[in-house]
């Protein structure tokens, strides 16, 4: 079955935290201020995150 | 899933008040130095981002905003260049700069070379007269002066974070952030160690 979930581009994120904000699943994690970390158990991939970023650095990915 | 609410997610009604007290007093002005020293501090000593993340007031407000009035933000992604570092890294440069101006003006006052000056100056440019917001001799004169420099670099930065959020994203403020940029790149030198 394919799962979708959320992948952060660590090089562009500003960590701002408004993706974690949002997430309705609290499956994203400011990790140490540096960027934003998505556990990927937790999410279902809603896209949430990767409207809400204002750098634009959240892609919505599929995998098997 | 509703998320619980926390006292920290109120924290935007704060940067109105703000705003609004230094109309009627300029000297509240200094309460925006709150702004300034406690990100640093969660940053050095936390090695984190939590007054970004959780208490910062005014990335509240602009994703508060749009969501009561919907027309207030396009929604549409800012320019890549915007959250790039050369750009980050030379507002913050840029901001740096003009704080240390602010601080030189408040050294003038001090040293009794300038007069206050009675007015706060938006987008580094713009003077507006606000006299009415200070009584002079009620405070040191640099105290003053301070605030007023103070208060324009606050209410320029809330004015252009409200321009990008009705032009793009709600927080596109944070993107480049000369506060998010420095203590990101703190959080990123301690991470290194």
């Amino acid at each position: 079955m394919l799962k979708k979930f959320a992948e952060v581009n660590k090089n562009f994120c500003v960590s701002c935290g408004a993706c974690a904000q949002e997430c309705p699943r609290e499956a994203i994690n400011i990790f140490r201020g540096c960027y934003a970390a998505v556990n990927k158990d937790l999410c279902v991939g809603c896209g949430i995150c990767s409207r809400t970023c204002p750098a634009g650095c959240i892609e919505i990915k599929t995998e098997n | 899933m509703k998320k619980k609410k926390h006292f920290y997610n109120y924290l935007w009604i704060w940067t109105i008040i703000y705003f609004a007290l230094g109309f009627f007093n300029i000297l509240f002005a200094w309460l925006g130095m709150i702004d300034f020293i406690l990100p640093l501090l969660f940053a050095v000593f936390g090695g984190n981002k939590f007054f970004c993340n959780k208490l910062c007031g005014r990335g509240q407000l602009f994703a508060v905003l749009p969501k009561k009035i919907k027309k207030f933000s396009r929604g549409v992604l800012a320019p890549r260049w915007l959250s790039s570092p050369y750009f980050r890294y030379g507002f913050l440069i840029f901001f740096m700069t003009m704080f240390g101006n602010v601080l030189y003006q408040t050294w003038l006052v001090y040293s009794g070379v300038n007069s206050v000056s009675e007015a706060i100056t938006l987008f580094w440019a713009f003077k507006i007269p606000f006299s009415w917001t200070y009584t002079a001799g009620s405070v040191p004169a640099w105290a003053a002066q301070f605030s007023f420099g103070l208060y324009s670099l606050m209410l320029t930065s809330a004015l252009i974070g409200l321009i990008v959020m009705f032009l793009y994203r709600p927080r596109t403020w944070c993107s480049f952030c000369p506060m998010g940029t420095m203590t990101q790149l703190i959080c990123k030198l301690e991470n290194k160690k």
